[in-house]
């Protein structure tokens, strides 16, 4: 089929040494000490004059994670990381805290600029960006800046970094922080919680439709650097807001680790759509350097008809381990995951969703596409379990695979847990299928196989793409830079 | 979740250890077979008993469900083979017969075998009678390390072993009946093996019964080699008593060009699983895995299998169907490789569940692992409840409910079972399903 050849062409000359975001941005930084210890919990807590409740938190996390073992039941391979060689804390000297953009080094706004991500309100509102978006950006352990905050705060929206919210909205924080993600959930959400520098916070309150698309923009600089950064997201009843996130990293020869925590909270008939374009740096051709992206993302449909929908377009890291998740524990609620993940070179992409029942009548939709090249190895993995009380929950699985040369490998590992008899469960997994009776349904009005194929291909990635908002969209198809048409075809 | 667990040794798996001290000098076998029991027993040794931590036993705990380890069995006494002897009698045809492990020649009709085909005993083989056969065990590479086929060399007694020359074309299909004595606790472990030549032909039937009024422990074993062009029709019953703990592997090696086929009919076991291995060792070879399985009551019954494509142009074709009633559990785990070189595989596998009461769990779990890229794979998964619409539509045409459901499950089992070539095995399985319904 063309539309197969064409991707196969195109994605052959991606090569992965053409990472365009691999510049190194020089500025002196404020940095903890080397290594891991109870110490440096402290030193970022007290770096962040965090209250002692928070302090004993992350020194609880700490001690669990000293007794936890890494976990080994994902297709990925990498070298046992020494914690000790890390820097935990690392922030630009000039910036201390988040201001006004006044206030940021120029240096660093520079870095922004040239990865095209507005920072400056007033040309956004001149009309010289033509989106409107309020961004937080996070350099190595700190948010430098937060634009639209006072636009956002008209509305009631509190657009923050999690470390000012924690002096800002303490009762929030400490309300929520944690309640989904638990700080002992697994080996690198335990670790996140210990040394978490910094990362977003978001309150929607009830009823209110967030008057604009809230993006991080995350970038590692710092050699040697972790980053552990924390999001929360809390919509109160009613309330809808789309997050977007951004990440990159300058190339270089080590491997970096990032190892981030991401908690959404959905109260009734509240909706959150978040979105992620992931462009971590992958490390070169010969598997050198990268990004380690140990994440835990993790939804919770708390209300009545809530709503959480994950989008990502997984393309950097040399490692991706990354279930988004959504427990439905509303009645009626929802739950979405979107996924094209593209591994080349020596990539290993071990990522999928799951999508825990528990409330009745819930609903659950993944639709994944995975697209392998080069030595890389991806692996869709993904869970659906109905619990024994979730009557009538219903899922629909499809995860498309292609392979690109045959030095790579794709995988499929998904699991299915019904406990109730009214649970209707769908998967389907496939190399190369369209549907017989939409091909049938095409010809039938006149299309050749090829044009229909063509048809019911543009239309699915479409309804894929749609999920992302617009402006990313676009980006997500330069990112990709191959017609995806081909990944089904 | 990931805290470090010091790995304790539970007592069934020190029972076991100790058994193997106690009892493997009077095992059968010559030095060679020996050195294999220990090889094995050091391995399994290693990995004690599988758990959910082990991602290929995710959804069965065995270490769990053995709590612990019934004596061997010791060879079967003039009175149970008279017993066995009463079960059998409704069985027609070839049958070679296995009791609580052994082998019985006075219930077996060895001499009905027909030409072509050439039965050993596997004590004899063990004992070092063929050396050429005995290489066969525990040799194909996608099973090594399983944990059950590991306790299995460990303590193998005997089997049916059975060499089919090249081309032997026969029609008549050969019956391995393994029974358990009634009220016996032991713990027994065959091991059979079936050698086809080159463009033969064998349909072989596995029947598995008995183990009634007690806690019977089988780990039984069935290992097939096939030539090029060869061709193999197998189809097993699992019906044991509803206490039984049952393990039971197939492992089939392809020759280019091999046809393999088996058929799984399970409903009986207190907990049980099924585990098969089928490895592509030439070009072209073909394997249809497909199975009914109907658990009621507690019941656990798990599929577990590997479909190892390490060759070009192989098909393989899977189709499962679970139907789970009552508080039973359901596993399928599926798993398709397709190494490097195995250019144009097509693999195709299915699972569908119906779930019959609230309370009746499944678990699936079907992979495909793909490091080829010219290659047709897909899989597919339903778990559901009977459709209300189609329940709707039948009753509305005068069907009284039991009926219209009944019609259902039995279309619904159908397709797996329309596979079976075998007409009167068909039959005899269609008419089991129609059994285990009435009973519902």
């Amino acid at each position: 089929m063309a539309a197969v050849l064409e991707t196969v062409e195109q994605v052959k000359l991606i090569d992965v040494d053409q990472y365009k975001y691999g510049f190194v941005t020089d500025i002196e930084t404020d940095k903890a000490p080397k290594g891991l210890s109870e110490d440096i919990v402290r030193f970022i807590s007290a770096k962040k004059n965090e209250p002692d409740w928070l302090l004993e938190w992350r020194l609880e996390a700490y001690r669990r994670w000293l007794t936890m073992v890494r976990p080994e039941w994902s297709k990925v391979q990498y070298p046992e990381i020494d914690y000790q060689e890390l820097y935990y804390y690392s922030a630009p000297k000039s910036t201390p805290g988040p201001k006004s953009i006044d206030d940021v080094d120029p240096e660093l706004l520079r870095v922004y600029e040239k990865l095209g991500i507005p920072l400056r309100e007033q040309e956004i509102l001149a009309g010289v960006q033509t989106s409107k978006i309020a961004v937080d950006a996070v350099f190595d352990s700190v948010s430098v800046v937060t634009t639209f905050k006072a636009e956002l705060l008209k509305a009631g929206v509190i657009f923050c970094s999690i470390s000012e919210a924690v002096k800002e909205h303490p009762e929030l924080v400490r309300k929520y922080l944690g309640t989904v993600i638990s700080s002992n959930d697994n080996y690198y959400a335990t670790l996140n919680a210990a040394v978490f520098s910094d990362g977003s916070f978001v309150y929607i309150p009830k009823g209110v439709r967030c008057p604009m698309e809230l993006s991080t923009y995350f970038r590692i600089n710092e050699k040697n650097t972790g980053q552990f950064e924390r999001t929360l997201i809390i919509a109160e009843a009613g309330s809808y807001v789309s997050y977007l996130e951004g990440c990159t990293a300058p190339q270089r020869d080590e491997n970096q680790l990032h190892a981030a925590c991401v908690e959404l909270i959905v109260m009734d008939e509240a909706e959150i759509k978040y979105s992620t374009v992931q462009n971590w740096y992958p490390g070169d051709s010969e598997g050198k350097g990268g990004i380690y992206n140990f994440v835990t993302k993790r939804g919770d449909c708390r209300g009545r008809k809530s709503k959480i929908s994950w989008t990502q377009v997984e393309t950097g890291s040399a490692i991706t381990w990354k279930y988004p998740s959504v427990v439905l524990r509303g009645d009626e609620s929802q739950g979405e995951f979107y996924s094209i993940a593209i591994s080349n070179g020596r990539q290993q992409v071990d990522s999928g969703t799951k999508m825990i029942h528990l409330g009745k009548n819930t609903t659950s939709r993944i639709i994944s596409k995975g697209i392998a090249a080069g030595r890389s190895d991806n692996t869709y993995r993904g869970q659906v379990s109905a619990h024994r009380k979730a009557t009538n929950a219903r899922n629909f699985t499809n995860c498309d695979s292609l392979l690109i040369g045959d030095q790579c490998g794709a995988h499929t590992v998904p699991y299915m847990e019904a406990k109730t008899s009214s649970a209707m469960f769908e998967h389907e997994a496939t190399t190369s299928k369209i549907s017989e009776d939409q091909l049938f349904y095409c010809q039938a009005r006149g299309l050749s196989a090829e044009e229909a194929t063509a048809v019911i291909v543009n239309g699915f990635v479409k309804d894929v793409l749609q999920h992302l908002p617009m402006e990313f969209a676009v980006e997500a198809q330069k990112l990709i830079a191959i017609s995806l048409e081909g990944s089904v075809g | 979740m990931n805290a470090i667990i010091t790995p304790l040794k539970t007592a069934a798996e020190l029972a076991l250890i100790q058994q193997f001290i106690a009892q493997k000098a009077k095992l059968s076998g010559d030095a060679a077979t020996h050195a294999m029991r220990e090889d094995a027993f050091a391995a399994f040794q290693a990995l004690g008993l599988p758990n959910k931590r082990v991602e290929h036993w995710h959804y069965t705990d065995l270490r769990k469900e053995m709590r612990f380890i019934q004596p061997l069995a010791d060879l079967p006494t003039q009175a149970q083979i008279i017993e066995a002897k009463a079960a059998l009698a409704h069985y027609e045809g070839v049958s070679l017969v296995l009791l609580n492990g052994a082998f019985v020649p006075e219930l077996s009709n060895i001499a009905d075998l027909p030409q072509g085909v050439i039965f050993t005993s596997m004590a004899d083989v063990l004992g070092g009678s063929r050396p050429d056969l005995l290489q066969h065990l525990g040799a194909l590479d996608v099973a090594k390390g399983d944990h059950a086929l590991c306790l299995n060399a460990a303590f193998m007694r005997d089997g049916v072993v059975l060499e089919l020359a090249d081309n032997s074309q026969i029609d008549t299909p050969i019956a391995l009946i393994s029974l358990c004595s009634k009220g016996l606790n032991v713990s027994s472990s065959a091991r059979s093996l079936v050698v086809v030549g080159a463009g033969a032909k064998l349909t072989v039937i596995e029947i598995h019964e008995g183990g009634a009024e007690c806690d019977a422990q089988v780990n039984d074993a069935v290992e097939f080699v096939l030539g090029a062009d060869s061709k193999v029709e197998h189809i097993v019953r699992q019906d044991m008593a509803k206490r039984t703990l049952y393990l039971a592997t197939v492992t089939a090696n392809l020759g280019p060009k091999a046809e393999f086929n088996s058929f799984a009919l399970v409903q009986g076991g207190g907990f049980s699983r099924r585990q098969l291995y089928v490895q592509y060792s030439g070009e072209g070879a073909v394997a249809g895995l497909r199975g009914v399985t109907m658990l009621k009551g507690t019941q656990f019954a798990d599929t577990t299998l590997i479909m190892d494509h390490a060759k070009a142009n192989g098909i393989s074709r899977e189709l499962f169907k679970h139907v789970v009633d009552g508080d039973a559990t359901g596993v399928y785990q599926g798993k398709v490789i397709v190494r490097q070189h195995a250019q144009k595989t097509d693999g195709g596998m299915k699972s569908n569940t119906l779930l019959l009461s609230d309370t009746a769990t499944m678990n699936n779990k079907p992979e495909l692992e793909i490091f080829a890229d010219d290659v047709v794979c897909g899989h597919g998964a339903t778990v559901g409840a009977l459709d209300d619409e189609l329940l709707f539509y039948l009753m509305a045409r005068g069907l009284p409910k039991p009926e219209a459901e009944r019609l259902m499950i039995q279309a619904f089992l159908g397709e797996a079972i329309e596979f079976v070539e075998h007409e009167p095995m068909r039959d005899a399985l269609n008419a089991e399903v129609d059994a285990w319904l009435s009973e519902r």
